[in-house]
């Protein structure tokens, strides 16, 4: 298989990397050595880390940091916003539709299944439209590049996708020791991010709401891994960060529990997940929640952000339909592809998917994290077996697609530049208006040969450039 | 600000304090170590030591024979002992990890540093240290650590809560340090004015960084009416109880200004009520009051206030 090198074309490098290029053959050899473990140390020091869940060790590991960034041209930019912004609209107006009248079910266009007995339908939001009809606001759209003008989305994050605050202390930590490369490159910034987030948060407060909205972040708290990100995104937004317990319901508000008495809360962007929302109307044993909570989200009194039940929109079981929803609402072709998708609850596809393992790649409909999947052709035959026999024993919870062969990246190794598998995740903003930041976080295979990006298995992560024309 | 916010910002400024208390314990202890173990019993005064701090049982449980070693891992590494640095350098920690929101980053810098660095000691094999560094390393990132709340943080509620923290905190050490003289002079009342009782003396001076201090303020002769007097009345005495206290009451008159009527304002009342009784003192009173008792009455009052700063703010008013 060969793959699509974003920086070099066979010797020659390509445009966007000309400078970049220059910039590694000038360096001394043992700058690297210095700038990584200063990089390290600027990490270290903002607290800046990632918990695995359920693999122990050291709370406080650090996620890999590769000093070469990668580049996008503005014009490719460009092309890939509209694509997203498109992908943004058409997954709210399904989410709207199906929480509605359903009109792409009646049409046939998805089948009914799919999204009414999805884990992630919240019966108890239908008939409640949230302000503006907005459903996601955060929305992260992973990509992944297989040539120079191909680039195919791998999934929808509609609930909280995480990892901006790589993105912006990526940026950050780069601004900070190579001053000269960002003189000399035009870079377009990231850092509007925070303040674009919380005009979004803002732009979607209930209609009681009559003042200046009071926004707040709910996090389960500091022992989840995403916990810095909670507090750096809170801190940037000067918003309260606050946790199930800070927050009870007094008649048809929510409250937080502050050292001048309660204050109404007007919209809660939550990082945590629908069951765990409202002890009285999912979870009972949820201690992250606020009883009754959910009454007053369907009364109109409390924004929640992504509202309960978007989930249904990123399912990889939905993720097929995509385009189609791009079809069906807006009137649009859609701009994005989509990755060739089998689904196994289709006889067709099983027996083609059991007969071609070696060279798919099989996915948990429900999984994420890089957790229970298969890459073929990186496993062995006994590897294969193993999967093979759990597919067989629930094949609706699988989907399989082909190995893509995607773009590399040249990333620093021991032996100096290699290229390394690359995705990326751009944040689209949705409120009233729907806002990209020029950039994303670009995750990196580290281990050389490697199709899986997560940082929970050994992934990294680069800075992301879009240059200015 | 948040309630929970507001108890984590006080319970970083105590631990930090704390943290720092327990490094002026280890410097003292070092010392003790260092001395002859005569008769008369220097090494009784380490045990007093411990006995304020309330870990007295923990220690001999645990480590028994006092030696540097034990004393070293048990006032700075051992975090079963709660009072130990690195247990409350983490607390401190974990408490600013949570409100990272309510701090600048150059606190948390300050704050991680410290962490960072007790954590690197930690794993560093013991016979590699140089154990005289561990007190000033200690006390040079609490000092760090505080260098940057004053000169960074927003003069807001939060910065009232953590200082009321350090305030309450220094209060209760200082008492809890000088009360320390009541378990060593009271079973030995003939060794009052001796060489040994000066000594006693010194060991708390030096406890409290006051050593120097007290020849600055006073010249002359230890004396057991002039240390006690500039350790509980002398305003300009930066650990005094009066200082301590004057500051807590400073940050919750802080707080009732700006918060206004509708907040209770309880823990203000009994603090100044406290401070005026401190006032109303001089020093031969207190130790015709008993020096212990008064110390006893003090340090009770301090967890009043400090429990009543929890039901003003720290509930959420629900």
């Amino acid at each position: 298989m060969t793959y699509y090198n974003e920086m070099y074309e066979g010797s020659q490098v390509r445009d966007p990397y000309a400078r970049l290029s220059q910039w590694v053959e000038t360096m001394p050899a043992d700058f690297r050595q210095m700038k990584q473990a200063e990089a390290e140390a600027l990490f270290r020091r903002i607290g800046i880390t990632f918990a695995v869940y359920g693999e122990g060790g050291d709370p406080d590991r650090l996620i890999p940091f590769d000093m070469m960034p990668r580049v996008f041209e503005q014009a490719e930019w460009r092309r890939l916003e509209r694509g997203i912004k498109q992908r943004a609209r058409a997954l709210n107006a399904f989410l709207r539709d199906v929480y509605g009248r359903a009109e792409i079910v009646r049409a046939g266009r998805i089948p009914a299944r799919l999204v009414y007995q999805n884990e992630a339908y919240e019966k108890a939001v239908v008939g409640v439209v949230p302000p503006r009809g907005v459903y996601s606001h955060i929305i992260g759209i992973d990509l992944v590049r297989t040539a120079k003008d191909q680039f195919y989305v791998l999934e929808d994050n509609c609930r909280t996708p995480s990892g901006v605050s790589y993105m912006l202390e990526n940026r950050e930590i780069m601004m900070r020791m190579f001053p000269g490369l960002f003189r000399g490159n035009r870079i377009e910034p990231v850092d509007q991010y925070p303040d674009l987030l919380r005009r979004t948060l803002e732009s979607v407060a209930p209609a009681k709401c009559n003042d200046r909205p009071t926004c707040v972040i709910l996090t389960p708290g500091h022992f989840n891994s995403a916990y810095y990100e909670h507090s750096f995104l809170a801190n940037l937004m000067g918003i309260e960060l606050v946790e199930g317990a800070d927050l009870f319901v007094d008649g048809e508000f929510v409250y937080m529990r502050t050292t001048q008495g309660p204050k109404r809360v007007d919209v809660i962007y939550r990082r945590i997940d629908d069951p765990f929302l409202d002890p009285l109307c999912f979870r009972p044993d949820s201690m992250l929640g606020v009883p009754g909570l959910m009454d007053v989200y369907r009364s109109g009194g409390v924004s929640i952000c992504s509202a309960p039940g978007a989930g249904v929109a990123d399912d990889k079981a939905i993720y097929t339909f995509v385009p189609e929803m791009v079809r069906f609402y807006l009137g649009e072709e859609p701009l994005l592809q989509n990755v060739q998708t089998w689904t196994l609850w289709k006889d067709d596809d099983y027996r083609y998917v059991m007969e071609n393992l070696p060279d798919l790649v099989v996915k948990e409909v429900h999984g994420s994290g890089g957790y229970g999947m298969l890459v073929g052709p990186k496993s062995t035959k006994d590897e294969i077996e193993t999967f093979r026999k759990k597919i067989e024993a629930d094949p609706g919870n699988y989907i399989a697609q082909p190995t893509l062969a995607l773009s590399t990246c040249p990333t620093f190794v021991a032996e100096g530049l290699a290229p390394r598998h690359v995705d990326l995740r751009p944040y689209c903003l949705c409120g009233d208006r729907i806002e990209l930041v020029p950039g994303g976080l670009t995750r990196v295979a580290l281990r050389e040969g490697s199709l899986v990006v997560n940082s929970s298995q050994g992934g990294g992560v680069k800075d992301t450039w879009v240059l200015s024309e | 600000m948040l309630s929970r916010t507001a108890a984590n910002l006080f319970w970083m400024g105590r631990h930090l304090e704390r943290a720092d208390t327990a490094a002026r314990l280890l410097d003292v202890g070092q010392r003790i170590t260092l001395l002859p173990n005569t008769a008369s019993g220097y090494q009784n005064e380490w045990n007093s030591l411990l006995q304020a701090s309330g870990s007295a049982t923990l220690f001999a449980e645990k480590y028994g024979e006092i030696s540097q070693e034990n004393i070293e891992e048990f006032i700075f590494f051992d975090r079963q002992n709660p009072s130990s640095v690195m247990s409350c350098i983490e607390k401190a920690r974990e408490a600013g990890r949570i409100v990272r929101t309510a701090l600048t980053s150059q606190v948390w810098d300050a704050l991680n540093m410290a962490f960072q660095d007790l954590r690197r000691i930690e794993r560093t094999p013991r016979d590699k240290i140089d154990t005289a560094s561990l007190t000033d390393i200690t006390t040079s990132h609490t000092s760090t650590v505080r260098g940057a709340i004053n000169a960074t943080q927003l003069r807001n509620d939060g910065w009232h809560f953590m200082n009321l923290g350090y305030g309450l905190e220094r209060a209760d050490a200082t008492a809890r340090l000088l009360d320390v003289k009541y378990y060593v002079l009271l079973p030995r009342i003939e060794f009052v004015g001796s060489g040994l009782d000066t000594y006693q003396w010194q060991v708390i001076l030096r406890a409290l960084s006051a050593h120097r201090a007290y020849h600055w303020a006073y010249g002359g002769d230890i004396t057991a009416g002039r240390v006690a007097d500039f350790l509980i009345l002398n305003g300009e005495s930066p650990r005094s109880l009066i200082t301590s206290l004057y500051e807590a009451v400073w940050n919750l008159e802080g707080l009732a200004k700006r918060y206004g009527d509708t907040v209770p304002t309880q823990a203000r009342d009994k603090a100044r009520e406290v401070l005026g009784r401190l006032q109303a003192h001089d020093i031969d009173m207190i130790f015709d009051e008993g020096l212990h008792e008064f110390l006893t009455w003090f340090i009770t009052e301090i967890g009043t206030i400090s429990s009543l700063v929890h039901e003003d703010y720290l509930l959420g008013g629900s």
